[in-house]
C-alpha cells in the first residue's frame, strides 16, 4: 500500500491498472482526458498488458468495448458529457447484451450552450440504460469504486455494466492523498473475468446480440430489472468484502447524522463534502440536520434510503441536473419511492459553485417551503 | 425464460425452421443431364443442395436460382 | 470450387427466396472456415439469421447496432489478439447502408487503425431491411421508396458513392470489389484478404430480388449482367497494385442490365444514355 497525492482521474487510472482489463478503447474529452492519457502511458510503459484501441469517437469506444467484452475479456472505457451522449444508444445495447463493462464518467454539463464544467446531467440522462451508476465523492472513493464496480458487474447474478460517476474538475482535476492498494490484495479481491454467459470462441460458437421478437423481449428486459434489484445486495456484499481487505467502508448510501435529524439533505457526488461541513455548522447552531449521500443511484436503494430517513420530518434533495417541468432526477425518484415531505433544489449547473450560502438557501426553503422545486442562486437580472 | 442477454448457444439451430413450406415451385433435378458443375450448390441461398446434388426440400424456398444457373437444363421448376 | 460438407451459414434463415446476402455470407464463411468470428451490422443479414432462440451462424457471431460494426470488430479483434488468438479470422459484414452511410466513420477508424480483419460490404444498393430506401450506394436513376420516380423525379439523382476507392485511400493492404455472380473470383479475394496481415475490405455487389424488382431465380443472372455491362467492375488493389480481375469479352450495353429491373424500368432513353456515359467513363478510368 502506497499513499500518493493525485487527482480523481489518476485514481481511476490507478484502479484500472490494478484491475487489469485487456482491452481499453477510449477517446479523449474534457474533463476525462487525463484518464485516457494515463492509460495510454501505462500501456506504452507495459504497466498494463492491454490493447489500447485508439478509437475515432466515443461511439466507437463503447462499441469496441461491447465487442471486446462480448469476446470475453475485461474492458474499461471512460468519457464525459457529449461523449457519453454520443454513446447513448450503445449503452443500452451493452446492458441488454449483459456485458460487464466498467466506464468512468467525468460528470460534465451538456451542450447547448457549450460548457465544459461540472454538473451531472450527462450520466443522469443515461439512467434508464440498464447500467449501475455509482456517484463518488473523492479520489479515494473513485479508485475504490472502480475496483468494486468490476466485481459487482462481473458477478454472474448481475452481468450489467457499471458507470463510475465523478464530478468533472471538482474531482477530476483537484488533488488529494490517495491510498493505492497493492496488486496482490487487489488480485485477491478481484479475480480474472471468466465469462460463461457470452464469449466468442470458435471452439464453442455462440451468437450474441440477437433479434428478439415480442415473445422474448419483455422477459429479456425484465431479467435486467431482476439483476439490477439483486445488485443492491451484491454491492453491499462487495463493499463489506472490500472493507475487510482494504479497511475502507462503503455502502449503497452513506448517512451522516441522520438519526435524530429533522431535515436531511440528500445529494450525490462531491457536493456531499460541502454538505457535511454545512451539517456540522448548522448542528453547532442547534439545527437538527443530517446528510444522506446517495452512492448507488442505479440500482435505486429505496430500502436503504427509507432506513436512513425514517425519523426525519423533511428532505431537501439537491440535484445537479433537471428534467423539464419535474425538477431534479434524484428528487423525482425520491418523490416516487420515499413517503416523506420532500423538496427539490436545482444547483451547480454548468459548473456554478454550490456555496454555503446556496445550501443555506435550500435549508431555509425546506424549513419554510414556497415551492416543491427551487432553482438555487438563479440570477434574476 | 430467456438466456442471459438472449445469447444463443446452439449454433446453426435455425435448421429448426423448415423454410420448405414457403415454396410454391419445386426444383426437380434430372441427374442424367447433370454435368457436376456444382452451380446449384454454390448459388443456393438456403444450402439445400448437397454434394451429391440431392435437393433438400425441408429448406428449399423454391427461388429457382439453381434451375436458372444450370448450364445443362437439368433442373426444372414444377408447381407444388 | 471446393464444396464443403456443411455450410457455415445454416439454412432455415428468414432471407427472401433468392436472397443474395445469404449466398454472399455462405461463400465467405465457407472460405474462411470454422476458425472465424463474425460481426454483423444491423440489417437484413442480422435480422434474418438471428431470430432468438434460433441462429444460422455456425461460427461465433456478434451484432451490436447498425452503424458500428467496424468498431465492434475492432474490439473483438483486440480481445482475440491480446489473448494470443492470432490465427482466428475476424470478418465483419455490413450492408451498403451500414457501410457507406451510417457506418462509414466507424469503418474508417477500424481500417485506419490497422486491425487484422476483413470487412465485407454486401451491397444491394439500398436500405432493403426497412423497405428499399435509397442509400449512398444507390445508383443513378434507381427508383426507391425515398428516391421515388414521379412527375418531377426520375429516381435517385446522384451516382453511387465510390466506397472501394474511399477504402483504398486509407492505404490498407487489400481492397477488392466482387460479385456473388462470380464466386470463384470472390472466394479467391476472400482467401487473399484472410491471408493479408492487417485490414482488408471487399465491396461485394449483391443483387436483391425484392429491392431491385426481378424474379427470385435471376439473382445471379442480374449480378452477371452488372459485370458484363461494366456497371460493376471486378478489381483488386493488393498492396497498392491495382488489377482488373475479370474482363467481359465484349461489354454489353447497360440497357440490357437496366431494362430487367423494376427500379430502372421508368428511365427514358436520355437517362439510359447518361448512365451509359457514366459507365463508359468509369470503365475507361479503370482500364476496362
Amino acid at each position: 500500500m502506497v499513499k500518493e497525492v493525485m487527482t480523481s482521474n489518476k485514481a481511476v487510472a490507478e484502479a484500472v491498472r490494478l484491475a487489469k482489463p485487456q482491452v481499453i478503447p477510449v477517446y479523449p474529452i474534457t474533463p476525462q482526458t487525463t484518464i485516457s492519457e494515463y492509460l495510454a502511458q501505462y500501456v506504452a510503459d507495459e504497466k498494463i498488458d492491454a490493447k489500447y484501441v485508439k478509437v475515432e469517437s466515443e461511439h466507437s469506444a463503447i462499441s469496441a468495448a461491447v465487442g471486446a467484452s462480448g469476446a470475453g475479456v475485461r474492458v474499461f472505457t471512460a468519457t464525459s458529457s457529449q461523449g457519453l451522449m454520443l454513446m447513448h444508444e450503445i449503452l443500452f445495447a451493452a446492458a441488454g447484451m449483459r456485458v460487464p463493462i466498467v466506464l468512468a464518467d467525468a460528470n460534465r454539463a451538456i451542450s447547448a450552450p457549450l460548457n465544459i464544467w461540472n454538473d451531472q446531467q450527462d450520466s443522469i440522462a443515461q439512467r434508464d440504460a440498464g447500467w449501475l451508476q455509482i456517484y463518488v465523492e473523492n479520489a479515494q472513493e473513485a479508485l475504490d469504486t472502480t475496483l468494486m464496480a468490476y466485481k459487482v458487474s462481473e458477478n454472474p447474478d448481475i452481468l450489467l455494466p457499471s458507470m463510475v460517476c465523478l464530478d468533472g474538475f471538482i474531482l477530476t482535476h483537484t488533488v488529494e492523498p490517495v491510498e493505492i492498494p497493492d496488486q496482490e490484495s487487489v488480485d485477491k479481491f478481484l479475480p480474472p473475468y471468466v465469462p460463461e454467459h457470452a464469449f466468442l470462441d470458435p471452439n464453442e460458437p455462440m451468437s450474441i446480440g440477437n433479434f428478439a421478437d415480442p415473445d422474448y423481449y419483455t422477459e429479456a428486459r425484465h431479467d435486467m430489472e431482476v439483476a439490477m434489484t439483486k445488485s443492491m445486495e451484491v454491492i453491499q456484499k462487495t463493499c463489506d468484502e472490500f472493507a475487510e481487505i482494504f479497511g475502507r467502508k462503503y455502502g449503497l448510501v452513506e448517512p451522516y447524522k441522520t438519526e435524530d435529524a429533522d431535515i436531511i439533505f440528500v445529494a450525490m457526488g462531491s457536493l456531499c463534502s460541502t454538505l457535511r461541513v454545512m451539517v456540522d455548522q448548522l448542528r453547532e447552531k442547534g439545527e437538527k440536520v443530517g446528510l444522506l449521500k446517495i452512492r448507488a443511484y442505479r440500482p435505486f436503494p429505496t430500502e436503504a434510503i427509507n432506513e436512513a430517513v425514517k425519523n426525519c420530518e423533511k428532505i431537501a434533495v439537491i440535484d445537479k441536473n433537471f428534467s423539464f417541468g419535474i425538477g431534479g432526477a434524484l428528487y423525482a425518484d425520491m418523490k416516487v419511492k420515499i413517503d416523506k415531505e420532500i423538496y427539490g433544489f436545482i444547483a451547480g449547473l454548468g459548473g456554478r459553485d454550490i456555496t454555503p450560502e446556496a445550501i443555506m438557501e435550500a435549508y431555509e426553503k425546506t424549513k419554510a417551503p414556497e415551492n416543491d422545486v427551487t432553482w438555487i442562486g438563479l440570477k434574476e437580472e | 425464460m430467456v438466456s442471459i442477454g438472449c445469447v444463443i448457444k446452439t449454433p446453426g439451430n435455425s435448421k429448426n425452421n423448415k423454410t420448405g413450406s414457403w415454396r410454391t415451385f419445386k426444383p426437380i433435378l434430372d441427374k442424367e443431364k447433370c454435368i457436376d458443375c456444382d452451380n446449384c450448390i454454390i448459388f443456393c441461398p438456403d444450402s439445400s443442395v448437397n454434394k451429391q446434388h440431392d435437393i433438400d426440400y425441408d429448406y428449399c424456398k423454391g427461388c429457382g436460382i439453381c434451375a436458372n444457373e444450370c448450364p445443362s437444363d437439368a433442373i426444372k421448376m414444377v408447381k407444388e | 470450387m471446393d464444396i464443403p460438407d456443411k455450410d457455415l451459414l445454416a439454412p432455415g434463415h428468414r432471407g427472401c427466396a433468392g436472397c443474395g446476402a445469404s449466398i454472399a455470407v455462405k461463400l465467405a464463411l465457407n472460405t474462411l472456415g470454422k476458425n472465424t468470428v463474425a460481426i454483423s451490422a444491423t440489417g437484413c443479414l442480422e435480422v434474418m439469421t438471428t431470430p432468438y432462440p434460433e441462429t444460422s451462424w455456425e461460427v461465433p457471431f456478434i451484432h451490436v447496432a447498425f452503424e458500428n460494426s467496424g468498431a465492434v470488430a475492432s474490439g473483438v479483434e483486440s480481445a482475440l489478439r491480446i489473448q494470443g488468438k492470432d490465427d482466428v479470422n475476424v470478418v465483419a459484414f455490413g450492408g451498403d447502408g451500414g457501410t457507406v452511410d451510417i457506418g462509414l466513420q466507424s469503418l474508417s477508424g477500424a481500417m485506419e487503425r490497422g486491425h487484422n480483419m476483413l470487412y465485407i460490404c454486401y451491397d444491394n444498393e439500398a436500405y432493403m431491411n426497412t423497405g428499399i430506401q435509397r442509400s449512398g450506394a444507390t445508383p443513378y436513376g434507381a427508383s426507391t421508396t425515398t428516391s421515388p420516380k414521379g412527375t418531377a423525379s426520375f429516381g435517385e439523382d446522384k451516382p453511387k458513392k465510390n466506397m472501394p476507392m474511399i477504402m483504398a485511400a486509407h492505404g490498407i493492404p487489400y481492397v477488392a470489389t466482387a460479385s456473388i455472380a462470380y464466386p470463384e473470383d470472390y472466394v479467391k479475394k476472400v482467401k487473399k484478404a484472410a491471408e493479408t496481415k492487417g485490414p482488408a475490405y471487399i465491396h461485394l455487389q449483391q443483387p436483391c430480388t425484392t429491392g431491385w424488382g426481378f424474379p427470385s431465380e435471376k439473382t445471379i443472372e442480374m449480378g452477371r449482367l452488372a459485370v458484363e455491362t461494366g456497371s460493376w467492375i471486378l478489381y483488386e488493389i493488393d498492396q497498392g497494385n491495382f488489377e482488373i480481375t475479370y474482363r467481359p469479352e465484349e461489354r454489353r450495353p447497360v440497357k440490357d442490365y437496366l431494362s430487367t429491373q423494376k427500379r430502372f424500368r421508368h428511365l427514358n432513353e436520355e437517362h439510359i444514355e447518361k448512365i451509359q456515359k457514366y459507365v463508359d467513363a468509369e470503365c475507361k478510368e479503370l482500364g476496362l
